[in-house]
């Protein structure tokens, strides 16, 4: 057990532990309910009580008709394969790319190694602003302004956040093995393939969630290189539709959701990928 | 010996080979990037004509003839100061409480972490309705209570103030750092505390308090760094700059000079200076680290 919270608790101090718990809830949750409620709400509910009551927070009765037409407004089924598309290919650019790179760092051996893993991870503290207009201007040079290559090659070139998890997880695996392997006359390739990566699926898996969501939620990327309204993913969709139906509150908050629902049943299914990912690049 | 440095040679090889990718992605998307934004701040260039080298102009006219850079750069310099604090404290009271272990406390633990996995975009959507100033539920809340609540996004402290609100609805998710930190504090600590007869405030001042320096000094350092980054809800929830550009980031300014007036010479000038910026804040810290984080026992 942890800390000292295994000591048993006095019944008073559980009582001010829950009570504290369950105030702060309401700041974490209600704005999500807040959303929920207001995507179900017609215009007059929303517009028409002004005072705040149990009965203005659940709409009733409920209306579903804002999710069918905010996707008339806003073209939801061809964003949502839009984000798809980048989301799926970055995701198996990054954790390709990534896994590649972290065995090379992790198992091998080449002069410059240290000093290039050392570079990597300097790489994470330089703001993204100060290579943005020369990258921006080398894209749209070689012409790939307008489409999404921008936003979906540098994913297969790893990433070093990737690559500094996958190499912390390679290294604790046993040396043994692949010495034996080696002994047996097995390629790096046919090692990493074969033995490495099935051994590495959580941390693989990591990866594969945190850069799904980091482009499920990208918005700069799409904001610089996409121009064509038919080739908008969710998230930029959703601000331009904002800036055209900013006063749809309802339409607006129905858009909201259905770009949420995913992400969260995403968190539900697999949360402890999630924690444990972020717990280990935090922790150490 | 031939042999031998053939097949030294081949195992150099192998690795640079698996690590080619990022060699590519290194020389192409940062090193050579990041030498030419330093040549095209000397410039001006507007992306369709070819760089032209002013000199220090725009370092020049960025430091003493721009008041809206130092405007930015106070405003996203005063959003780190209010807000990596802000969280750091609710971050560590939140993850405190969390430890306690009481039934339903995973339940808890899911709740508090939620807000900060919805998008960002969702995120900045949904708190421009929430602030909404005539029916927004903010607003709402403020008038049961009996006050008037201001009309947030569109007065000009408040404006800066919602996003401060907005970003400690995220806490979550360096709360999750904090309790993965508390629980890698070694049980036997405590014990030998409670033998000693410390009590409850002593073992927080004494041990976990110096045992998660660390985790705050981590937190810290990416929490000024983001602070300094801080550009999508800026954009979404007030795309011109807020209201007497209470709300005009740094980083906003910086992207409306390069891509609203293609004024890239200047803004990469801008970027510079904030790569500076971020080099000297992190530095500050990673210098006081001597004084007060503590690693290992």
């Amino acid at each position: 057990m942890t800390s000292d919270s295994h000591a048993k608790l006095p019944i008073w101090t559980k009582v001010a532990v829950y009570a504290a718990l369950i105030a702060l809830s309401i700041p974490a949750l209600l704005p999500l309910f807040w959303m929920v409620s207001t995507s179900l709400k017609t215009d007059k509910q929303i517009f028409g009580s002004a005072e705040l009551s149990l009965k203005t927070l659940i709409p009733t009765p409920f209306t579903g008709h804002n999710y069918p037409a905010a996707m008339q407004n806003m073209p939801f089924l061809l964003y949502l394969r839009n984000t798809m598309v980048l989301c799926i290919s970055s995701v198996i650019g990054a954790v390709a790319s990534s896994s590649l790179v972290a065995y090379g760092f992790a198992k091998l051996q080449f002069p410059g190694r240290n000093t290039l893993f050392m570079l990597m991870i300097a790489t994470m503290a330089l703001p993204g602003q100060v290579t943005m207009i020369p990258i921006f201007s080398l894209f749209r040079a070689i012409g790939w302004y307008g489409t999404y290559l921008p936003l979906i090659v540098p994913a297969f070139t790893g990433s070093a956040y990737y690559v500094f998890l996958l190499t912390q997880f390679f290294r604790t695996l046993p040396a043994e093995m692949s010495e034996a392997a080696n002994v047996d006359g097995a390629s790096e390739w046919v090692i990493f393939t074969r033995l490495v990566l099935p051994l590495s699926k959580p941390a693989l898996a990591t990866c594969a969630l945190f850069q799904f969501i980091g482009s499920w939620n990208d918005f700069l990327g799409p904001l610089l290189y996409v121009n064509d309204p038919a080739k908008y993913p969710l998230a930029y969709g959703l601000q331009q539709f904002v800036s055209h139906y900013g006063g749809f509150f309802a339409q607006l908050m129905a858009a909201a959701t259905i770009f949420t629902l995913p992400i969260i049943i995403l968190f539900f299914f697999a949360q402890k990928t999630f924690i444990q990912g972020i717990a280990t690049t935090g922790g150490k | 010996m031939t042999n031998r440095t053939n097949y030294r040679a081949r195992q150099h090889l192998v690795g640079y080979l698996f690590i080619s990718p990022w060699l590519i992605g290194f020389a192409a998307f940062t090193l050579w990037p990041f030498l030419q934004s330093i040549y095209l701040s000397f410039t001006r260039y507007n992306i369709v004509s070819p760089a032209k080298w002013v000199g220090l102009a725009n370092y020049r006219m960025l430091l003493t003839q721009d008041p809206l850079f130092w405007h930015s750069a106070w405003v996203t310099i005063r959003f780190a100061l209010i807000s990596v604090p802000l969280a750091i404290v609710a971050g560590i009271a939140l993850a405190l409480l969390l430890n306690i272990n009481v039934k339903g406390i995973a339940v808890f633990r899911t709740i508090f972490y939620l807000p900060s996995i919805v998008p960002t975009v969702a995120t900045s959507v949904l708190f421009i309705w929430l602030l909404n100033a005539n029916i927004g539920l903010i607003n709402k809340m403020l008038a049961l209570l009996g006050v008037t609540g201001p009309a947030w996004l569109k007065t000009a402290p408040w404006a800066f103030y919602s996003l401060i609100l907005m970003a400690l609805w995220g806490v979550g998710g360096s709360m999750v750092i904090y309790l993965a930190g508390l629980k890698d504090i070694p049980v036997h600590l405590y014990e030998a505390a409670t033998l000693d007869g410390a009590n409850a405030v002593r073992k927080m001042r004494h041990i976990t308090l110096p045992m998660m320096t660390p985790v705050i000094f981590f937190n810290l350092v990416m929490g000024i760094i983001g602070a300094f980054q801080y550009f999508t809800q800026a954009y979404v929830m007030t795309p011109t700059g807020g209201p007497e550009d209470s709300t005009y980031f740094y980083s906003l300014y910086l992207y409306n000079r390069a891509w609203k007036y293609l004024d890239m010479g200047y803004a990469s000038a801008m970027a510079w200076i904030l790569f500076l910026i971020i080099i000297l804040m992190t530095g500050i810290v990673f210098r006081s680290q001597k004084k007060w984080v503590h690693y290992g026992g």
